[in-house]
C-alpha cells in the first residue's frame, strides 16, 4: 500500500514542496508566474512585502551551504518572515530519533516553516511526514534526490530568456548521476514541455535508466551541443575524482569542459547556465562562465523571487485550510 | 436577500461614465507636472489606460507612462484565503518621490483594495500626495476611503458584483454565487 503523497493538504493544495515529480505543470507554471510577480521587489526602495509578517521560517541545513542558505533566508526576509539559520552540520544531529526530537523542539518554538537541506536522500521527505500538519517543509536539497527550487529557478530563468519551453533545445552535462539539480531541472523541463533535452558525460555518471526519465544521452559533448538553446553544467564534486569515478579534472575539462569553441557549436543566443559554485578549467572555462551568454549570477538573483514565490504559495495554503476547517 | 437579475451596461454608457471623469481628473490635476497615474490590476489598469490617452489629448501636465500594480503581495486576508492567482508584476516606471499620484481603479467597494494598493506605492518611495479615481463606487465601504473622482455611482446590495470586461468596456452587475 502506498502512502497519499505528503506534498499535497486536505484541500489537495500544495502544502509540502519536496520534489517537482507529482506536480503538475499547472502547478508549475504557477509558480513561475508568482516568481514574477516577486522579482521586482529587489529593485524597489522597500524590498520588503508583508506576506509574511509574523511568520517564523527555520532554516535547517544538515549539509553545508551558503548560497541555498543565504537565497532562502533573504526570500524569507523580503516576505517579512522571522528566520531563524540552525546550524545542523556540527551538531551530532543524526536520523531517526535525534533527528525527530531536534524536530519537536522547533516546533515546540513555534516555528510555521522549515527549509531542510540534508545529504541523505528522502530526509525532507521523511520530515514532512513526521512534523505537525501545520508546518510546511520546503526541500532545499536531499541527497541524489531532488533540489526543487533550484529546479524552479532554472526554468525561471529559461522563460525570462525563451518565453515558451515547447521548441528549446536543452543539454545538461556532467555528472547527471549523482546531481539532484539534474534530477529536478529534467523532470521541470519534461513538465513544461520541453522539445528536446540532452545530457552527456562520463559514462560512469550516467545512469543506466536516465532515458526513461524523458531524456536522450549523447556520446560526445560536440554533438550534444549542435542547434542547443540552453546549455546547462553541473558541478563536478571532487569526491568523484577521489573515487576514481571520473578521470582528472583536466582530462574532465578536454572531453566535457565547456570551452568558446564548443559553446560555438550551440545556438549563437544559447544560454550557459550552471547551479554553482563553478568548478572553472573543469566542468567551464572562466571566459564562458563571464561570457555574454552566461546567466549564472541571473540563476542567483531569480532565485530569491522563485523561493520567495514557493514559500508564500504553501503558506498560504495552509492558511486557508487552517481558516476552512476553523469556520466549519 | 432577493435573487435579482443582471443588469449589463453597454459600451456607450461606460465609455460615458469615464470620459465624465476627464473634467474632474483635469481640475484635480491642475498644473502639478508631477501628477503619475498607476492602476491596480486588471480592472484599474484598463480605466487607467483610457484616461491617461484622454488627459494626454487634453495636454494635463500628466506622466505618459501609467503604473500598474499588481496588490496580490500587500491584500489582508492571506491568513483566511491564501495568496491570490499573481496577475503580472507590479511596474511603476517612474520616481514616485514627491509626485502627485493618481491611484486607479474599476470599483471602489469596501476600500481594502485600495489599502493595499497605497501600502504598496509606499514601498516605491514616498508621493507627495495621493489621489483615488474609480469608474464605480458602489456601497460597502468597510474603510475610511473614499474616491476623488468617480465615473458613476451605484446602490447595489451586498450579493451583488459588479464586472468591468475592459476589451469591451461593458459593466455587468450581477449576483454573486
Amino acid at each position: 500500500m502506498s502512502l497519499p503523497d505528503p506534498q499535497f493538504n486536505a484541500q489537495g493544495k500544495l502544502h509540502h514542496f519536496i520534489d517537482i515529480d507529482s506536480l503538475d505543470r499547472e502547478l508549475l507554471t504557477q509558480i513561475l508566474d508568482t516568481a514574477e510577480g516577486f522579482a521586482g521587489v529587489g529593485g524597489r526602495t522597500v524590498k520588503k512585502v508583508p506576506l509574511l509578517r509574523g511568520k517564523t521560517v527555520a532554516n535547517l541545513f544538515f549539509e553545508n551551504s551558503t548560497r541555498t542558505r543565504t537565497a532562502f533566508e533573504l526570500a524569507a526576509k523580503r516576505l517579512s518572515a522571522d528566520i531563524l539559520n540552525v546550524d545542523l552540520v556540527t551538531s551530532s544531529t543524526k536520523k531517526g530519533e535525534s533527528l525527530l526530537d531536534t524536530l519537536h523542539v522547533l516546533e515546540a518554538l513555534q516555528c510555521d516553516m522549515f527549509i531542510v537541506r540534508h545529504g541523505d536522500s528522502g530526509a525532507a521527505h521523511f520530515i514532512a511526514r513526521h512534523v505537525s500538519p501545520g508546518i510546511n517543509i520546503i526541500n532545499g536539497g536531499d541527497g541524489q534526490h531532488s533540489h526543487p527550487t533550484q529546479g524552479m529557478l532554472d526554468m525561471f530563468t529559461i522563460r525570462r530568456h525563451k518565453g515558451d519551453f515547447a521548441n528549446l533545445c536543452v543539454v545538461i552535462i556532467g555528472d547527471i548521476r549523482h546531481s539532484r539539480v539534474a534530477r529536478s531541472d529534467i523532470s521541470a523541463l519534461v513538465k513544461l514541455g520541453a522539445g528536446e533535452i540532452r545530457v552527456v558525460g562520463p559514462r560512469t555518471l550516467i545512469p543506466a535508466d536516465v532515458e526513461s526519465l524523458g531524456v536522450t544521452v549523447f556520446p560526445t559533448l560536440d554533438k550534444a551541443l549542435i542547434g542547443a538553446d540552453v546549455v546547462m553544467g553541473l558541478r563536478l564534486q571532487k569526491e568523484r575524482m577521489l573515487s576514481a569515478t571520473v578521470p582528472s579534472s583536466s582530462e574532465f575539462y578536454r572531453t566535457y569542459g565547456l570551452s568558446p569553441e564548443r559553446l560555438a557549436l550551440a545556438k549563437p543566443d544559447a544560454l550557459v547556465m550552471h547551479p554553482g559554485p563553478t568548478n572553472r578549467g573543469v566542468e567551464i572555462a572562466g571566459s564562458v562562465a563571464d561570457g555574454a551568454q552566461s546567466v549564472i549570477l541571473e540563476q542567483v538573483t531569480y532565485g530569491i523571487a522563485v523561493r520567495m514565490a514557493v514559500m508564500s504559495i504553501v503558506m498560504g495554503n495552509a492558511e486557508s485550510l487552517r481558516h476552512s476547517e476553523a469556520v466549519t | 436577500m432577493t435573487e435579482l437579475p443582471s443588469t449589463l451596461y453597454d459600451t456607450p454608457t461606460v465609455t460615458g461614465w469615464l470620459d465624465d471623469m476627464v473634467e474632474p481628473l483635469i481640475t484635480l490635476i491642475g498644473d502639478d507636472p508631477s501628477t503619475a497615474l498607476i492602476g491596480i490590476r486588471r480592472g484599474g489598469v484598463d480605466v487607467g489606460r483610457y484616461l491617461l490617452e484622454k488627459l494626454t489629448l487634453a495636454s494635463a501636465p500628466v506622466n505618459e507612462e501609467l503604473g500598474e500594480l499588481n496588490i496580490a503581495f500587500y491584500r489582508d486576508d492571506f491568513s483566511s484565503v491564501g495568496l491570490h492567482p499573481v496577475v503580472g508584476a507590479s511596474q511603476v516606471p517612474f520616481d514616485v518621490d514627491n509626485r502627485h499620484i493618481v491611484l486607479i481603479d474599476d470599483v471602489l467597494g469596501t476600500g481594502r483594495t485600495v489599502r493595499a494598493a497605497m501600502n504598496e506605492i509606499f514601498d516605491y518611495g514616498r508621493p507627495a500626495r495621493i489621489s483615488l479615481a474609480v469608474l464605480v463606487q458602489r456601497d460597502g465601504h468597510e474603510l475610511p476611503i473614499r474616491a476623488d473622482v468617480t465615473g458613476q455611482v451605484m446602490n447595489v446590495q451586498s450579493n451583488q458584483y459588479i464586472d468591468l470586461d475592459a476589451s469591451k468596456m461593458q459593466v455587468t452587475v450581477g449576483q454573486k454565487a
